[in-house]
């Protein structure tokens, strides 16, 4: 049933979108050579000499025994990840995203309720096939995405940086933290039936075993503030324990999540497992809050404003909503907090005779 | 399950024997112990409980199956077993007199005319453990001096070695030896240790030629159950449904009070229907169950507790 | 049910003395330790199924009542209550649990006049569950801390409680019992059609000396409902009811950030595979439809039996169903007693009536109903799809949808196909394929080779609209406690 970890998952190529995800395995090379060119400057230049575009180097910033001939650099396009492919949106549209200075940065998709409900189709269809993988195995594609994260450390970085205006050094531990969180959520999943399970002793010859499995579908609604730690921090609890996603990216500062998409993509995690959306949260939010095949609403990263009505719109179909907490601290020990929301208990009973 | 019942084949094989016996639904142990607590619990009162203590007098193999057993014993039994309360000639008699086979000529003399039959444990009862020929002279003896009905014991090792075949033969032997008198085949349930078991052994009797399956001996723990009844119940009623021949039930040993009785009678009741609730279905093996039954049914008419005093020791 | 008139055994009726309850004409609030009349002035009468005639008229508590049991809730809650060690706490409980147990024939009675159901389960099931539930909860006061809930357990406050009629006095137990061995308050608000018995549980209360305001009861309808959850003062809301109305819970509770669990409807499928053990699962099947009436949210309402062998299983269950006795519910002999109310009647026979319109067949035994109460008898309906509603409403009552199933694939399949997510029934003598299917049953009680079976270990609740949050055991402190961030 389970696939071995570190076999690629073949669902995700036949999974259709556009060609993107071949153009993107392409793109990849040219942008690692220009991150590489990037870690080449001194630390201390890194804030004024940061180029205003992930993946470009700014002229200025290339050492003065470079060749002259000035080499056009590769753009990159944002895209959405939806069943493991990287669709532009239905709708054709995007939107810019700018720099925490107010620079333009790139275009982002800007996903339609289409493209929410056909996220949720995907995460639908591979929910079974997540919950069903052995918990051994989803643990270590979790930490397939942890390694993918820290071959990619610098890439992070600047979108980071790019997108709150931190230091290097906070940009460097935001992402540190990030590859951590997915390392401490990687050991989760072969733990946590044994620490919310129970052998219950009831009054009877029963043989009687409670343990959690995963709600179903969550839509997660990533806080706008923490597009990457938090964005993690927020994704692996959920597919930790078996559930899938569809996450609306920082609407802010998507591209840290188009960028975890591309992580996730070569980590061996199914396709539609998580399925990241950038755009508007205030459009997609009350779709996913009400969408009846959606089992688990997340709002964390709610606008305080809305909150309310999008968990009275999660009443309709009875969602298990994982309240906004406000003031999370994204660098704290999460414990199990953010994976029980989404847990059921299930308990079976067996009578004991010869 | 009517396409597993089969008339008894006789080229049947350990190998058909176990397909068609481990082919019967399973029992559920907890399932089937809750059914019979649940039963149990009905509430047999006033005008029920006096026309169930005359029904369950009417079952009683009043039984004695000790070595210290003798002519004056049993022809005191066979006393009792026609007219159990002396002092109430509205008491029925009892429905056979169960003594071991020496001892069947002096019950046949002493009940003769009297409609109460002589019933014979045979076939080396209580272990069964007998040359089949012994048993098979055993029974013949047993028949030809007076004995309606046999209490043949089955060969439990062999049952549970996996032998259906050896069961089977003999006790179709032991049937044919049995010519008219019915035979009751002893399954001693407290041996087959699974309900499993208890089921799979009543098809093998009934298939076999059995009139009555019947629980226990009396001389192993835990000897009749309700839990075990309800089993071997279910079996003469599938089996029933499937050949309309009605095999009768016999819970034997451990059955001391009226309200055990009446229990058992609601099993009855419940799980076989109308059709077992009379002697030539249904039977008590017991022998201080009787006594009990008359003083309930004293207290019950008089409305005042008598004494044991007032009822015959034997 | 007079059955079998001519037959040889007939059961002589065998009633439970009603003499054991002292009804009062009038019940009043309990408020803060005292019963008081209600504010609103309002009264209801609450009468017996069985035969309509009215057992006692109760008050109907408005919102100024329900605000004054919210601060004595929350007084009781600052003050003594939440002073108190775990300990004491616990022994307030074990101390209930053994006066439910000395009261338990009185309470049986009394739950049986009020709400219908047989004797046989009052008094077999309820009441004993009952004193289970805090005897069981009263031992977790002193432990919270080894819960393994979250770090530095502490109570959440006053606890809002709404609870149906099916098990009127065993719901109180499951709400209050966890409540307050955690430490918090609660007020708790009966059925309107059944509240006799938590009113004596009140009594109770004195009995034990609980200090005045940690248990509050306050009776009326919807609006008392409405008014209670809707409190502000509340910070935690337990409900157990219907889907409609957790929903509208739900929906009241969102922003205000008050906790919330819900234990709701359901539409159990109860899957039998060739290979069972058929008279056990007959048995199953019995008590999965036709216990308590059918009015049981984890009803094994729907019966998906493999093809192979239905009709076998099939014409034992009717025979099975033949011998159930329907009738006085105080006859310690009945097995099906009174449906609860005149609406809930109308609401089974509403669907029945849908099935057979949509081309079920229907079938009951001989089974003539007294003149006067409530009465529904045993109903199964074969030939049901998928598609009827008899298969995808939750009817509430004793009826019971028969489909079938080919694979075991198929089974899960039909089995997950409803929004509910309650329980479900596995019947199989194998093994692995038990735990197969289990695995896959997409709710939140699986009862194998056996079913309806409650503990207060056990942990109680749904997926998906079948509800949130669990009650019963470890798990269903979790509900009535807060923890360190």
């Amino acid at each position: 049933m389970s696939t071995p970890p570190e076999h690629p998952e073949p669902a995700r190529a036949a999974a259709g979108g556009d060609s993107a995800a071949t153009d993107d395995r392409q793109h990849s090379a040219p942008e690692l050579h220009a991150e590489a060119a990037e870690l080449a400057e001194p630390l201390g230049a890194g804030g004024a000499a940061r180029p205003d575009r992930p993946g470009r180097p700014d002229t200025s910033a290339v050492p003065a025994d470079a060749p002259a001939a000035e080499r056009i650099p590769v753009r990159k396009t944002y895209k959405l990840y939806v069943g493991g492919a990287f669709p532009r949106s239905e709708s054709g549209r995007c939107y810019p995203v700018t720099g925490s200075g107010g620079a333009h940065l790139a275009n982002a998709a800007l996903a339609s309720r289409k493209d929410a409900r056909d996220a949720v189709v995907a995460a639908r269809s591979a929910f079974s096939g997540w919950a069903g993988r052995t918990a051994y195995n989803r643990g270590q594609i979790l930490y397939r995405a942890a390694e993918m994260m820290e071959g990619r450390r610098a890439q992070f970085a600047a979108e980071v940086t790019d997108a709150d205006g931190v230091d290097a050094r906070r940009a460097d531990a935001l992402v540190s933290a990030a590859i951590d969180r997915w390392v401490y959520y990687a050991g989760w999943p072969d733990k946590i039936a044994q620490v919310l399970g129970a052998a219950n002793p009831v009054s009877g010859p029963y043989f009687n075993l409670s343990r959690p499995e995963p709600t179903g579908v969550v839509a997660i609604l990533a806080p706008p503030m923490a597009p990457l730690l938090g964005l993690v921090s927020v994704v692996a609890p959920v597919i930790a324990t078996g559930n899938t996603a569809v996450v609306v990216a920082s609407e802010r500062a998507p591209l840290p999540a188009v960028t975890l998409a591309e992580v996730l993509a070569t980590s061996d995690l199914p396709g539609g497992v998580v399925n990241i959306l950038t755009g508007r949260a205030g459009e997609l939010a009350p779709h996913l809050a009400s969408h009846a095949d959606v089992d688990g609403l997340d709002l964390t990263g709610a606008d305080p404003g809305t909150a309310a009505e999008l968990e009275r719109s999660a009443a309709q179909t009875l969602k298990r909503v994982l309240r906004p907490g406000g003031g999370e601290d994204w660098l704290a020990d999460p414990g199990t907090s953010r994976m029980t929301p989404f847990l059921e208990t299930k308990t079976v009973w067996h009578p004991i005779g010869a | 399950m009517p396409e597993t019942v089969l008339p008894p084949d006789p080229a049947a094989s350990n190998t058909s024997l176990r397909a068609l016996l481990h082919g019967l639904p399973g029992v559920d142990e907890v399932g089937a112990r809750a059914r019979a607590a649940d039963l149990s619990t009905r509430s047999i009162k006033t005008s029920a409980k006096a026309r169930a203590i005359d029904l369950a007098i009417s079952m009683i193999d009043l039984t004695t199956l000790e070595g210290a057993d003798t002519r004056g014993k049993v022809r005191a039994l066979s006393a009792k077993a026609v007219r159990p309360d002396p002092a109430d000639p509205a008491v029925p008699s009892a429905a056979a007199v169960c003594v071991y086979s020496d001892l069947v000529a002096t019950a046949a003399e002493a009940l003769a005319g009297s409609g109460v039959k002589v019933a014979s444990v045979a076939t080396a009862f209580p272990s069964g453990r007998a040359p089949l020929e012994a048993k098979l002279a055993d029974t013949r003896r047993a028949v030809a001096d007076g004995a309606a009905e046999i209490d043949m014991v089955i060969d439990r090792g062999a049952f549970l070695a996996g032998d259906y075949l050896a069961v089977r033969d003999e006790i179709t032997a032991v049937k044919e030896a049995c010519g008219d008198a019915h035979l009751k085949v002893i399954l001693e349930t407290g041996e087959l240790a699974t309900y499993d078991n208890v089921r799979r052994a009543s098809w093998l009797a009934i298939l076999a030629g059995a009139d009555f399956i019947k629980t226990s001996t009396g001389k192993v723990a835990p000897a009749a159950t309700l839990p075990v009844t309800l089993i071997m119940l279910e079996a003469v009623r599938d089996h029933y449904a499937a050949t309309g021949r009605r095999v009768g039930v016999k819970p034997a040993g451990g059955i001391r009070t009226a309200k055990d009785a009446l229990k058992y009678l609601v099993l009855v009741n419940e799980v076989a229907g109308d059709g077992w609730l009379d002697p030539d279905h249904f039977r008590l093996g017991a022998s201080s169950l009787l006594n009990d039954l008359l003083m309930q049914r004293t207290r019950l008419s008089t409305g005042t507790y008598p004494g044991p005093d007032y009822y015959t020791l034997d | 049910m007079e059955r079998q008139a001519d037959g040889i055994f007939e059961y002589a009726p065998a009633p439970e003395s009603r003499a054991v309850v002292r009804l009062r004409p009038a019940y009043e609030l309990f408020i803060d330790g005292e019963f008081v009349p209600a504010k609103s002035g309002e009264h209801m009468t609450t009468a017996n199924p069985a035969d309509e005639e009215p057992l006692a008229q109760v008050s109907v508590a408005g919102e100024t009542d329900v605000d004054r049991a919210v601060t004595a809730a929350r007084r009781a809650f600052e003050g003594v209550w939440g002073a108190m060690s775990g300990a004491e706490r616990g022994k307030y409980l074990f101390r209930i649990a053994r006066i439910l147990q000395e009261r338990a024939r009185e309470l049986a009675v009394l739950e049986t006049l009020d709400n219908g159901k047989p004797i046989k389960e009052t008094r077999d099931v309820d009441l004993p569950l009952v004193a289970a539930h805090f005897f069981y909860h009263a031992g977790w006061a002193d432990k919270l801390d080894h819960a393994g809930m979250g770090p530095a357990p502490r109570p959440v406050g006053v606890a809002a409680q709404v609870i149906p009629w099916n098990f009127p006095l065993l719901m109180l137990a499951w709400k209050i019992a966890p409540a307050l061995a955690a430490g918090n308050t609660v007020v708790l608000k009966p059925a309107e059609t059944t509240p006799l018995s938590a009113l004596v549980f009140a009594e109770i209360c004195q009995e034990a000396e609980l200090p005045p305001g940690v248990v509050n009861i306050v009776t009326g309808a919807g609006e008392t409902g409405r008014a209670l959850v809707g409190h502000p003062g509340a910070d935690k809301v337990a409900f157990t009811g219907s889907t409609a109305v957790g929903r509208e819970i739900a929906r009241t509770v969102a922003g205000t950030g008050k906790r919330l669990t819900l234990e709701l409807g359901g539409k159990g499928a109860n899957i039998v595979y060739d290979d069972a053990a058929l008279d056990q699962a007959v048995e199953g099947i019995v008590s999965g439809i036709f216990f308590n009436q059918g009015h049981v949210c984890c009803a094994g309402s729907r019966l998906l039996v493999q093809e192979s062998a239905a009709e076998e299983l099939l014409a034992r269950l009717r025979a099975r169903i033949e011998r159930l006795r329907l009738g006085d519910p105080l006859d310690k002999n009945t097995d099906i007693g009174a449906i609860n109310s005149a609406e809930q009647l109308e609401r089974i026979r509403e669907l029945a009536r849908a099935g057979a319109e949509e081309g079920a067949e229907s079938w009951s035994p001989d089974c003539p109903l007294p003149e006067r109460g409530h009465w529904f008898p045993p109903t199964v309906f074969t030939g049901v799809t998928q598609a009827h509603r008899i298969a995808r409403e939750e009817i509430f009552g004793p009826v019971l949808s028969v489909l079938t199933f080919r694979t075991p694939e198929e089974a899960v399949a039909k089995a997950n196909n409803t929004p509910y997510g309650l329980s479900a029934g596995v019947w199989t003598e194998k093994g692995s394929r038990m735990l197969w299917t289990a695995e896959r049953l997409r709710a939140g009680v699986i009862w194998s080779n056996t079913f309806n079976k409650f503990d207060p270990a056990s942990p109680f609740g749904g997926y998906k609209e079948s509800g949130y949050g669990r009650e019963g055991g470890r798990h269903g402190l979790e509900a009535y406690l807060v923890h360190a961030a």
